[in-house]
């Protein structure tokens, strides 16, 4: 387990000079780099101070200095400042983070939730009428833009229902509630974004338990365990369930950028002031150190997300280890 | 040869006995012909601005209704596909030759080739697509050749990876050490003896993938950074669906729903060729 948690480690070096060296590049793809893009916004500047800023900004400096001295930099969680109001990228990060960090975890959970029993009923049930459904809603879940079941459940539950908050994360009158009152608030508000963010994980997460579990139950020792006479549910939820799931936690782990990225266009549809809204309010306006600020430290977080999952999939499956 | 034709044909009758994948044809021959036939099928022009008939619902004369500016829905969804089509197209395109060279080189050479390829692939899988495409996108100016160019730059990793595997698993295989002992180039052996091998994964992943093009192109658009207007583009209706939701839901339901069938054809097309050229894998 320890050469393997070893050589896991050693596997994230090479990543995060490759996520480093990427992202800058990004940043400099930009005609006259980032230095250039702050003066845009503010363009009466003189040629003088333009020199000034640039040299403050070190562009005068080689590229390979500029980059050891920007990694050196977000090494110490300093990510500079935001241009356009000049405040810190870091303040402006974590007062977004909560609200998208949450609706990420609920959204996780809710995948696991309803994936899982769908899944094994559709293995164990297998060319059911069930399962044909199941099919149907996994291809069909694939191919549905979120954003347009956004509208979709806007219209249908916020306009012509009326039953659900369609924008924000709070309402307008939250002052006279208890906090209760304020709790139910924001879960009203964050049914429809939840549900949105879950919904391309929930197919995907569906199929691949139910082709886990069908590969399981056709393995030896399954049949070894009904030869002896144990019973089906004992079967299928003990000896085949563990087995199927363990990949599912290295799925979970690849499925994190993909559920991160989901929240620029959710967050957006639902006007919900979080790291995705940021994240593109800062590219839009070529906000380099924010964009780049919300960029890296989200790749950084899946590269531990997804070492995380390797080495829980190692814990679980001595295989993995020997490998 | 006969063998060869008796191998297509079952793989074809799999292929027709297989009632989604027949759909999935369906919906994909279906989408090209509108596209195709644009000019003739749509019954308006599609920039035609129409002030005295803004947002209106369907009716005979605009059967999808009409845009806040009275432009005719169907007929932008109709010349709309061939932004989805000419996306799609390339961007796999792009991505599947990324693919094929990155993939051969590290695994025909392995060492250090394939040690720098593969983790440039595990970097592109760490940072979540989206960021990076709308970062790209915004510094180039969007555009069609840039999204096109972009989508494909952050999904060769499948591919690749694909192509990989093939290799590794059927370069120690006899005739590839047969061709290499009668002296045969690499690039021979690369071109004639393996990569043909790979084709049918790939042709796989390339169907999906047109879908998954088409996919985060309209959601490009919808963020007012795909296509650009008066281009129109499914994506972009739908942004100003958005804009009109309280009051006009066709401009948002019609075009979605487009999206919907088109990806939804090349995700069935794409399964369907999977179990007919892998027999393998049938059920």
């Amino acid at each position: 387990m320890l050469v393997y948690l070893i050589k896991r480690t050693l596997l994230m070096i090479p990543i995060l000079f490759g996520i480093t060296l990427l992202d800058f590049g990004i940043m400099h793809l930009a005609p006259g780099g980032p230095a250039e893009a702050q003066m845009e916004f503010s363009a009466k500047a003189s040629a003088e101070a333009r020199e000034r800023l640039r040299k403050l900004y070190g562009a005068d400096q080689p590229v390979y200095k500029q980059y050891a001295t920007w990694v050196g930099k977000f090494a110490t969680l300093d990510f500079g400042e935001a241009f356009a109001d000049g405040r810190k990228v870091k303040d402006k990060i974590f007062e977004r983070l909560p609200i998208t960090l949450t609706m990420n975890l609920l959204s996780l959970g809710l995948i696991l939730l309803i994936a899982i029993p769908i899944g094994i009923l559709s293995a164990t049930r297998r060319y059911s009428l069930l399962d044909r459904f199941v099919t149907i809603f996994v291809f069909v879940g694939f191919s549905t833009p979120s954003f347009w079941l956004a509208l979709l459940l806007i219209y249908f539950f916020g306009v012509q229902v009326g039953i659900l908050p369609i924008s924000g994360i709070q309402s307008l009158d939250v002052s006279g509630l208890t906090s209760w009152g304020r709790l139910m608030d924001k879960a009203e508000h964050l049914i429809l974004p939840v549900f949105i963010l879950s919904f391309g994980g929930l197919a995907g997460f569906s199929r691949y338990v139910r082709n886990n579990m069908l590969e399981v139950l056709g393995q030896d020792y399954i049949r070894t365990a009904r030869a002896k006479g144990l019973p089906e549910g004992s079967v299928v939820y003990k000896h085949a369930l563990r087995n199927a799931l363990m990949p599912v936690i290295t799925i979970l782990g690849l499925a994190l950028p993909g559920i991160i990225g989901g929240s620029v266009i959710t967050e957006t549809v639902f006007g919900i002031p979080g790291m995705g809204q940021l994240f593109y309010q800062a590219t839009l306006s070529r906000d380099y150190n924010l964009s780049m600020g919300i960029l890296v430290p989200g790749a950084i977080l899946t590269m531990l997300g997804n070492f995380l999952a390797d080495v829980g999939y190692a814990l679980a499956d001595p295989r993995v280890r020997l490998k | 040869m006969s063998r060869t034709i008796t191998i297509a044909l079952s793989s074809l009758r799999q292929f027709a006995g297989n009632r989604l994948a027949v759909v999935g044809g369906a919906l994909v021959a279906l989408v090209f012909i509108v596209a195709l036939f644009a000019s003739f099928l749509s019954p308006h022009d599609p920039s035609a601005i129409d002030i005295k008939n803004i947002l209106i619902g369907p009716t005979f004369a605009h059967p999808l209704g009409t845009d806040e500016l009275g432009r005719d829905v169907l007929s932008r969804m109709i010349w709309g596909s061939r932004v989805s089509l000419k996306v799609g197209f390339a961007a796999v395109g792009i991505a599947t030759l990324i693919g094929i060279i990155l993939g051969s080189l590290a695994g025909y050479y392995g060492g250090i080739y394939d040690m720098v390829i593969m983790r440039s692939v595990d970097v592109m899988l760490t940072i979540p697509t989206i960021f990076l495409i709308l970062a790209v996108v915004v510094i180039l100016e969007p555009s069609i050749w840039n999204i096109m160019v972009v989508i494909g730059l952050t999904s060769w990793m499948e591919p690749a990876r694909l192509i990989r595997a093939e290799f590794m698993s059927i370069k120690e295989r006899e005739f590839v050490v047969a061709a290499r002992a009668v002296g045969a180039p690499d690039g021979r052996i690369i071109f004639r003896h393996i990569l043909p091998n790979g084709l049918s994964p790939l042709l796989v992943s390339a169907t999906m993938g047109i879908g998954g093009a088409i996919l985060i192109e309209s959601g490009l658009s919808f963020l007012g950074l795909g296509v650009q207007p008066p281009t129109p583009s499914w994506g972009s209706l739908l942004a100003s669906g958005k804009d009109h939701i309280e009051i006009a839901w066709w401009l948002s339901a019609f075009p979605g729903l487009a999206i919907l069938l088109t990806v939804l054809g090349y995700n069935l097309l794409g399964e369907g060729i999977r179990d007919a050229l892998d027999p393998r894998q049938r059920e």
